[in-house]
């Protein structure tokens, strides 16, 4: 495949301006990637600092509730910050360190990526703006604090949706004016390479520690592996591993909102057409005119119109069944779980456990499904009221 | 030679930069006739797009007028189809590269140049992507204008350069459109002397943050021409009627032609 291009799907759409950061970043990256002080770095910051490896977790309630196959769940819930994005983040900040950037730009949606954003940030002791919807704003108001309280600056975003599309727009906007001393850490496997193909390398560590817990637990791969997708980065990192693995089915999971018919949904791959959003070329949301159509999601961190490139890729080469979940079934499935396992998931990894009743009792008792729990509920607690609001509606 | 760099001959044209379709088609029919009269020597149209990561505010909100009045590509092409043999100053569209791909690369190749527009811009659309839609333009004979930045390697300036015609969009500093807080530009003389060595005989275009007259008797004397958009914007939209809005515009198009000559 040529380069930053997965097939059809990737490249740099982006302003000149930006072309020279990208060529250092990917240099550097290139560079850093194999450098046994670089590697060292990452792996005792993700250890002694984030608590990685994260525990690969039979769900033993779970499965007998279903009544079928084995359920493990990846608990990235369990690291620092409460998600997975902490394990890019911690990759991106080196790098910055190393390219001798002065401060740090990032959007956020649900704030999940801004919180982790702003940790590094402030452990590295480099200057952080996140940018963030004003609507996201109001409605994550936990995780603005949390971002403040660690030294970042919110910034407001109020041109177009709101949202994190938006937020995103504007964090390239802001690179372009100061792309000398600002590193843009990008969230997800999406935007200009190198980040999609980056971004997923400094997340594969979920996919590989899976990979050697699941063989000392039960002595093979699972036969399913399921992640939810939003712009992709937490599917990307547990899926990649595992690409080579034929007898493997990887599913991922976007959210259908109140239904892919109503138009209020996120699903990207299994409604949206090839367009070029943010910097790369992927399957996209958008109208008959190319316009972008807002996505729409109980989860924030899922309300995304694009996806990464390598997820259209593999959607196109069939190696990954995409499949989607409508908010009330991540919700049920969100219910379940602090129910029956006393695990209280994200709204974002609800869509992909959602998915379990249909295909758990589908599956013998020997087969075995790993859900990549990417990250914890507590943010959205402030969720409940409308998720009794819609409760309260069927 | 072609039309656009027609109008570097003997002169330092002035480009206008106006979003298509904002707030109607029939304004911005108004507003070429008008700019054409009072001596534009080129006319850029925005493609209006939901997220133009190029544009500073003043053209975001532009471009969301637009599409609140229903434009879209195809209309906005229609449009200047049907207006083209009014239109003597050459036309240039200037629009992401999302609407490109959307529409047909081939078929917008086919249908600007049948609607007599001259060139293109695509800000996001860089040297590097092997994009079909350079051969498309070529075959048409329509001019895709290409950009450099002042951070642009002489490696790149080469490649870039290679690939535009028409003129040289050189971006007056790192930033969005529209965005001035750097008032007079650092480097400027050397910075376009560097791009001029890559460029040869292709005529250097300066934009971005030229907001006035005043502004363009302090630079204009490195550049070939002028690309100025988000200042005519504000004042186009600084007017409360129609008439009022274009008299704005006619005004401001008069003292830009003055500071450059």
């Amino acid at each position: 495949m040529s380069r930053g291009y997965f097939k059809e799907f990737g490249g740099r759409f982006v302003p000149e301006t930006l072309m020279p950061a990208l060529d250092e970043l990917e240099e550097v990256y290139l560079e850093m990637k194999d450098d046994p002080d670089f590697v060292n770095e990452l792996k005792s910051l993700l250890a002694d600092y984030s608590g990685r490896p994260t525990s690969l977790y039979y769900a033993e309630q779970l499965t007998s509730y279903y009544g079928g196959a084995k359920i493990y769940l990846k608990r990235e819930d369990l690291n620092h910050t409460g998600a997975h994005k902490i394990n890019n983040t911690l990759g991106q900040i080196l790098l910055a360190r190393k390219m001798g950037k002065k401060r740090i730009i990032a959007e956020t949606g649900a704030g999940q990526h801004g919180v982790a954003t702003a940790t590094v940030a402030a452990r590295f002791n480099l200057e952080c703006e996140i940018y963030m919807g004003a609507e996201d704003i109001e409605r994550q108001a936990l995780n603005v604090y949390k971002m403040e309280m660690l030294g970042a600056e919110v910034i407001p975003v109020t041109s177009g949706t709101q949202t994190l599309k938006d937020a995103t727009n504007e964090a390239i906007r802001d690179w372009v004016t100061n792309v000398e001393d600002t590193h843009y850490i990008i969230g997800s496997v999406v935007g200009p390479h190198p980040y999609p193909e980056m971004v997923r390398d400094f997340q594969r560590i979920i996919g590989d520690e899976c990979r050697e817990q699941i063989k000392e637990k039960e002595g093979r791969l699972p036969d399913y592996i399921l992640a939810c997708v939003g712009g992709g980065s937490n599917a990307m990192g547990i899926f990649y591993p595992f690409v080579d693995d034929q007898e493997v089915n990887l599913i991922g999971i976007e959210a259908s909102g109140k239904g892919i018919d109503s138009g209020q949904h996120a699903a990207t791959l299994s409604a949206g057409r090839v367009g070029v959003l943010h910097g790369s070329k992927s399957y996209l949301l958008q109208d008959d005119d190319g316009q972008v159509i807002p996505a729409y999601s109980i989860s924030a961190g899922l309300d995304y119109p694009g996806v990464g490139p390598e997820h259209s890729y593999l959607k196109s080469i069939n190696r990954v069944d995409y499949q989607a979940a409508t908010d009330m079934e991540a919700v049920a499935a969100f219910k379940l779980l602090s129910e029956k396992e006393g695990i209280i998931p994200a709204l974002e990894s609800s869509h992909a456990l959602s998915y379990l009743e249909k295909l758990a009792p589908e599956l013998a008792e020997d087969q075995i499904i790993v859900v990549n729990l990417s990250g914890r509920g507590d943010k959205d607690i402030n969720n409940f009221k409308k998720i009794r609001e819609a409760e309260n509606n069927e | 030679m072609n039309k656009i760099s027609a109008q570097f001959k003997g002169k330092k044209p002035l480009v206008t930069y106006i979003s298509g379709g904002d707030p109607s088609l029939e304004m911005t029919e108004k507003l070429i006739y008008r700019l054409q009269a009072e001596g534009a020597d080129i006319i850029e149209l925005g493609i209006p797009f939901s997220d133009p990561l190029a544009d500073g505010p003043v053209i975001q909100e532009a471009s969301q007028r637009a599409l609140r009045g229903g434009t879209t590509l195809k209309k906005l092409i229609a449009k200047i189809d049907q207006i083209q043999n009014q239109v003597e100053v050459p036309l240039i569209l200037m629009g992401y590269y999302n609407s490109v791909l959307n529409y047909g690369e081939e078929e917008f190749a086919y249908d600007i140049a049948e609607a007599g527009i001259s060139g293109v811009i695509i800000p996001d659309l860089p040297a590097d992507e092997k994009a079909e839609l350079s051969r498309y333009l070529a075959r048409s004979g329509v001019s895709q204008i290409m950009l450099v930045t002042p951070n642009t390697s002489e490696q790149r300036l080469k490649k870039i350069t290679a690939k535009s015609s028409g003129f040289l969009y050189c971006v007056a500093h790192l930033g969005t459109t529209g965005d001035d807080q750097q008032g007079v530009y650092p480097e400027l003389e050397n910075y376009l002397e560097r791009v001029r060595n890559s460029a040869g005989e292709l005529p250097l275009g300066l934009g971005f943050g030229i907001d006035g007259p005043e502004k363009v008797k302090k630079i204009i004397d490195y550049p070939d021409g002028i690309i100025i958009g988000s200042a005519l914007i504000k004042q186009i939209q600084a007017g409360d009627k129609e008439k009022e809005m274009l008299d704005n515009a006619g005004e401001f198009v008069r003292s830009i032609k003055k500071a450059i000559n």
